[in-house]
């Protein structure tokens, strides 16, 4: 059975329809890159996966693991194993980052009818990843993203997809206001997290995050649709010749 | 003419009442007249109305309407019930010190070995034979305030606490309000601490009700004075029955290079006020209050602050949060008056409210009378919703929606929480909103 499947799917916000008949199969173990201009749906598809409110679904469906994901909250999605690291993640003073984590990972486990982790095992499991992401301890003690640089935040959020441990992981604009070092950081932190039961979605504009994280698929998005689909040459391809081609073909 | 009615009614009822309470109340000679004085004021003018303008938001006429009659001193069975609520509110480390429908439980409350310097006893004992001087303290608070008239006029007992000059009490002193009552009665307490000069100590008080009380009034008051170069921390959590009613006034005078750092939280009671005057008496001295009101069903919560400047180089803060959902409703008024010698004046304000329901209200009075020229004053105040955009990132990390509007709403009042020193009494704090929390589902 195929992880994700967006099947024909139609999404408006107010009047506006924004995808317009989007369809895309993702396996476990696939990392499936999404390029495509600026308005072409990239992150309205991504937030229409996690659940964010504001967009009406008219026509298709999603399914994860088989089960209709568009009937499920946002919280529900997450303790199935959907992940959504946000393009801007959120600060949220006044919420340390531990007391954060420890109450989403135990929220999750809680509605997987799985017993809650107790303090010594998730400070050392917190601690091993932190580790390994170069996150310093100080930053787990301060509130949620508050006064993080973009690297920091965004270490923020793969810290807690290696975490969550989710089948399916949406990358939203990984890539957006990080210099070739903190880049680097955050893509070996994904890589760390490649294996074959977990399926990436990558959502980006620029072919060169495709460099450190290297996808299986590459689909090109153009004014709500997925226009072509190939491999990762297909990404190169698209650097050397922009996406004027696939505008005029939508 | 319905209000001429409304009050003579009241006023009726409630002259009844005193006559038959009379002779329980402690104190004769000048004690008694003092008393009687005060009816008198309280009864040309009843339960104070919106057309009062310190009322204005909470018109005890409609919330309140009557003053229940006096509580019984508890018996055996009240203060094993007590005994019970009191367990669960057990701070380790403090002192406890417990009135049970508005009378002092010597068995409920821990007296042995006091430390060096402090002195606890009763109101009872203070009104039937204590100095004349600190008798006339406990009659220093304003009767033309109406429910201040009224509690000087029923006043049973109370705690009495003082704390010689030099002395630092590490142990804080937790005064726990307890009504035990099942039918619907009154409870009249005022309580003095007296604060030497060089000396500190955290005095903590808790409104609570036993199983089984619900319908029942608290009407409270303190008297502190804080003596030259000392430090109080002062905390207080309102968690009276949902059906109760908690009317509390104090008020606090500072010394020179004294410093007031006060918390105060309200998630229970149906009807709650809370009217303090803080007034600086010599120079150099400090102030923080902290406020929290967590209110939802048809709560309604007042806080009423006086902060009085009446000498130079004194500072005030003063930050309030308001939480209120469902058709709840919280006030916060907060008067600053800076006197015309009270140069160099620091005073600020802020208050927050946070509205989580459309049919919820929060109002806000600020009042700056400044008559000095050398100053800085300020406050100010926001009122909005939960950010829709934190709500999602929460939610898509599992949370369900109670669970992040919770840990949303605990950030939000956690900047006041912040302000308690002491880390068991913050964490008591922090167990009160998490009841409150847990109480909404």
């Amino acid at each position: 059975m195929s992880l994700l499947e967006v099947k024909n799917l139609k999404v408006r916000v107010e009047d506006n329809e924004i995808l317009h008949g989007l369809t895309l199969t993702v396996n476990p173990g696939e990392v499936h890159a999404i390029m495509g201009p600026n308005g072409s749906g990239k992150s309205t598809l991504s937030h229409v996966i996690a659940g964010k409110p504001g967009y009406e679904v008219t026509d298709g469906e999603i399914l994860f693991k088989g089960e209709d994901l568009l009937e499920m909250s946002p919280d529900e999605r997450a303790a199935k194993g959907v992940f959504l690291a946000f393009q801007y993640p959120v600060e949220i003073p006044g919420v340390a980052t531990m007391t954060f984590l420890r109450t989403a990972l135990n929220a999750q486990r809680k509605a997987r009818g799985e017993s809650e982790y107790s303090t010594p095992d998730f400070l050392k499991k917190v601690r091993e990843v932190a580790k390994s992401l170069n996150i310093p301890q100080d930053m787990l003690r301060r509130g949620v993203n508050v006064g993080f640089s973009g690297g920091e935040k965004k270490r923020n959020e793969i810290l807690q997809m290696a975490l969550f441990e989710p089948a399916v992981c949406i990358l939203d604009e990984m890539d957006s206001g990080l210099d070739i070092d903190a880049l680097r950081v955050a893509a070996d932190g994904v890589n760390a997290l490649r294996s074959p039961d977990r399926a990436m979605v990558v959502i980006t504009h620029y072919q060169r995050l495709l460099n450190y994280i290297v996808p299986d698929f590459v689909h090109v998005m153009s004014k709500g649709r997925v226009v072509k689909s190939g491999g990762k040459d297909l990404a190169l391809e698209l650097e050397a010749s922009g996406y004027a081609q696939f505008e005029d073909a939508a | 003419m319905n209000l001429a009615l409304a009050k003579n009614e009241t006023g009726r009822a409630l002259s009844d009442s005193f006559a038959v309470a009379r002779d329980r109340l402690p104190g004769t000679g000048k004690v008694a007249e003092a008393r009687s004085a005060a009816f008198e004021a309280y009864d040309r003018v009843g339960l104070p109305h919106r057309r009062i303008e310190d009322w204005k938001y909470t018109d005890l006429r409609a919330l309140m309407r009557e003053v229940l009659p006096l509580a019984p001193a508890p018996d055996a069975a009240a203060l094993k019930r007590a005994a019970a609520a009191v367990k669960l509110q057990a701070v380790k480390e403090t002192r406890r010190l417990v009135l049970v429908d508005g009378v002092f439980a010597p068995k409920l409350s821990e007296l042995d070995g006091l430390e060096k310097g402090v002195a606890v006893g009763t109101l009872r004992g203070v009104l039937e034979s204590g100095e004349a001087a600190v008798q006339a303290q406990l009659f220093t608070l304003d009767t033309a305030n109406p429910m201040i008239a009224l509690n000087t006029a029923m006043m049973t007992d109370g705690v009495v606490i003082e704390i010689a000059n030099g002395i630092v009490v590490t142990q804080p002193l937790h005064i726990i309000h307890v009504a035990t009552g099942t039918t619907p009665t009154a409870m009249f307490t005022r309580s003095l601490l007296r604060l030497g000069k060089d000396a500190g100590v955290t005095l903590v008080e808790s409104y609570i009700a036993a199983d089984g009380a619900k319908t029942y009034q608290a009407h409270d008051s303190l008297v502190i004075s804080i003596g030259d170069n000392s430090r109080l921390d002062h905390v207080r959590l309102v968690e009276d029955s949902r059906e109760a009613v908690n009317i509390s006034s104090a008020v606090i005078t500072l010394g020179a290079h004294a410093h007031f750092n006060t918390f105060g939280m309200t998630s229970g009671a149906a009807v709650s006020r809370y009217q303090a005057t803080i007034a600086f008496a010599g120079e150099g001295s400090r102030v923080e209050t902290n406020g929290v009101n967590l209110l939802n069903g048809r709560q309604h919560a007042d806080t009423t602050l006086f902060m009085d400047h009446a000498v130079p180089h004194c500072a005030s803060r003063e930050v309030f949060r308001a939480v209120a959902d469902d058709r709840a409703h919280s006030v916060f008024q907060g008067r600053i008056i800076v006197r015309p010698h009270a140069q160099k004046t620091d005073a600020k304000m802020m208050t927050r409210a946070l509205l989580l329901s459309d049919e919820a209200e929060a109002d806000n009075k600020p009042e700056l009378e400044i008559f000095a020229d050398d100053v800085t004053c300020g406050h100010g105040a926001t009122t909005g919703a939960l950010d829709e955009s934190l709500l999602f990132y929460l939610r898509a990390r599992g949370l369900s929606e109670k669970e992040a509007q919770a840990l949303l709403i605990q950030a939000f009042v956690g900047e006041a929480i912040e302000s308690i020193v002491n880390d068991d009494l913050r964490e008591l704090a922090i167990a009160a909103a998490h009841r409150w929390l847990e109480a909404r589902g």
